[in-house]
């Protein structure tokens, strides 16, 4: 019984591995083929960099620096934020491809199937990590080509920013997968996902928190985002990080496992 | 005790060996309406079993639990030797399941369905490539290989999510209505699918609705009705429970429709089983049904008994034996709507 269980134990880790690749070309593939829905959820982003930049970013900087600065230093500011956001908007792609894979009859195909169970969301999870990430990269590529540089970053914390944003995406795509699993439309999937878009405008993306009323400080310093694009900020700025690291990584950890969860009792239950 | 502890051996090799899917007492419900209401099934390997029935008698539900897709909530099923319930994954890896619905992926394309199936049996990638092939050209979709499967024909879509199945080489096969929604050509290819599927030795479980194809490809048939089987046996078995076929009077006229309605309802008629049913009206179509077996004699008698009662029909149809007959049959005829028992 023992040897049994102890043969079978790497058998299902490989299992586990074998299938969640298989089912991750699979999500990529689509992605590679319907880029437009990746591409479409990029624009948001941009326009907003765009916008606060050129059209807001005298006012802006004006605000933020206290007078005398110049349009470069709002740019400075506001890049970790949009690079964030842009996260949050993968995620709407990932609730809504996820919605609509689910009435798809091939994953009732799969769950007849002997494979790794969890390895469909799994598959859905990594590909849109891989999105968020290209998308977190072209993104930033244009805010590099509208001006924006890091103030002597070293290789340490570009490699720890880089892993930030991968585990604040990793964390949010198991809330949006979750999102997606228990929307019965790719509409419904798309509102249900809408906050993911909504809480960056209320953290410190575009204005520092201490600029917003009293009441609503508590709100915007201690929701995700502004912890995170903080502890951005001090990677690749110089700026002071304080204890925002690590109630990014608590956050982080704390949203991964509730949607893992939640995901996967929503994926065990009897479909309709 | 379950024996779910050992599951390929003596046990379910020897002794179910002569069943691939057994079930008792199976029940389901959503909320509360009752889907399955005991299910008992037994189904040797080797063999075709049709599960006939209406929409709505339950058939899918009844697939869904045997593929361990959904749970029931009462009873016991056995497939391959595998409890459902106690070892789903024993189970999965002995069947293969075509639904109602295709379970294609239509984003990508036949050919790339075809090696996601191989990869997810953990075929390597030459013999994956091989059985794909080989399959996409045994289902004639070598030429749409390259193409997204969202853009096939129904048929073609059928065929693939056959092939689909057919990569993991499953002992059982679960086919949920397999030529609904298929033209006549399309449905007869799948008819000769399905029987190529049967002398490479697999078990095959089909759905349908209709009597005809029940009849031309299962060994044993059982009815479905309200969630319990309500006759089960071959198709000749069957064909002797059921009246045989009806005729069909239609009028254009209401009231002479009306004058052979309650005529029929009152006279004593020419043959026996008209006495026992009588004729049922249709109301909506101005048309009335006798029960018939086809024969010319009856035929006869039927057109006398009509001569003689002074009703002329504008048109008058011969129905061969369909899944209506079968259920009038079974059912006691629609003297007794089933609202009036609910």
């Amino acid at each position: 019984m023992s040897t049994h269980l102890a043969s079978a134990r790497p058998a299902r880790l490989s299992l586990a591995l074998r299938d969640s690749a298989t089912m991750l070309r699979r999500n990529l593939l689509h992605a590679r083929r319907y880029p437009s829905l990746t591409l479409n959820l990029l624009l948001t982003p941009i326009v907003l960099l765009l916008l606060f930049v050129y059209v807001f970013g005298d006012v802006m900087s004006a605000g933020i620096g206290g007078g005398g600065a110049d349009r470069s230093e709002y740019i400075a500011y506001l890049v970790p934020g949009i690079l964030l956001m842009t996260i949050g908007g993968t995620l709407v792609g990932t609730a809504v491809s996820v919605s609509m894979d689910m009435t798809e009859g091939i994953i009732a195909r799969f769950r007849t199937m002997a494979i790794h169970r969890g390895s469909v969301l799994i598959g859905h999870v990594i590909s849109s990590v891989v999105q968020s990430v290209i998308s977190v990269t072209l993104v930033g590529a244009v805010g590099v080509a509208i001006g924006f540089r890091s103030t002597d970053a070293t290789v340490l914390e570009w490699i720890a920013a880089f892993g930030l944003l991968a585990l604040f995406a990793l964390a949010f795509t198991w809330i949006a997968v979750g999102m997606g699993m228990v929307s019965p439309s790719a509409e419904a999937a798309s509102n249900n996902a809408l906050p993911l878009v909504f809480l960056p405008l209320i953290s410190s993306a575009f204005v520092p928190v201490d600029a917003m009323p009293g009441w609503f400080q508590p709100i915007a310093r201690y929701q995700p985002f502004t912890p995170a694009i903080e502890t951005l900020r001090g990677l690749l700025l110089g700026t002071e990080i304080g204890d925002n690291w690590w109630i990014t990584i608590v956050w982080c950890l704390g949203l991964a496992a509730l949607g893992h969860r939640w995901s996967k009792a929503v994926f065990n239950r009897d479909p309709k | 005790m379950p024996s779910s502890v050992m599951p390929t051996s003596r046990r379910g090799e020897d002794s179910q060996s002569s069943a691939a899917v057994s079930t008792v007492g199976l029940r389901k419900s959503y909320g509360d309406k009752t889907v399955l209401d005991g299910i008992d099934l037994h189904i040797p390997a080797g063999s075709v079993f049709a599960l006939l029935g209406p929409n709505g008698a339950g058939k899918t539900t009844v697939v869904k639990i045997l593929s361990t897709l959904i749970t029931a909530d009462g009873g016991q099923a056995r497939v391959a030797g595998h409890d459902v319930a106690t070892s789903p994954d024993g189970v999965r890896a002995a069947i293969g399941v075509t639904g109602q619905f295709s379970a294609v992926d239509g984003l990508i394309t036949g050919e790339e369905n075809m090696l996601l199936m191989a990869d997810l049996h953990h075929l390597s990638r030459s013999e994956g490539r091989q059985v794909a092939a080989e399959l996409l050209e045994r289902f004639d979709l070598t030429e749409a290989a390259k193409k997204p499967a969202s853009t096939y024909s129904g048929g073609m879509k059928r065929r693939l999510d056959i092939a689909m199945t057919l990569v993991g080489k499953p002992r059982i096969i679960f086919l949920d209505e397999p030529t609904t929604g298929l033209d006549p050509r399309s449905r007869h290819n799948m008819w000769q699918i399905i029987r190529e599927l049967v002398t490479g030795g697999v078990t095959v479980f089909l759905t349908t609705q209709y009597l005809e194809e029940a009849d031309e490809l299962a060994d044993r048939i059982a009815v479905l009705n309200d969630g319990r089987i309500a006759a089960e046996g071959t198709a000749d078995e069957l064909k002797r429970l059921i009246p045989g076929g009806h005729v069909r009077l239609r009028f254009t006229d209401p009231s002479a429709y009306r004058r052979a309605a309650s005529a029929l309802r009152e006279v004593t008629l020419p043959h026996s089983r008209l006495r026992s049913s009588g004729g049922t009206p249709i109301d909506e179509a101005l048309a009335l049904r006798i029960p018939s077996d086809g024969s010319q004699r009856e035929l006869r008698s039927i057109l006398d008994w009509l001569d003689s009662a002074g009703i002329e029909a504008d048109e008058l149809t011969m129905h061969t034996p369909d899944l209506d007959d079968v259920f009038f049959a079974l059912t006691g005829g629609t003297d007794q709507p089933k609202e009036a028992v609910r």
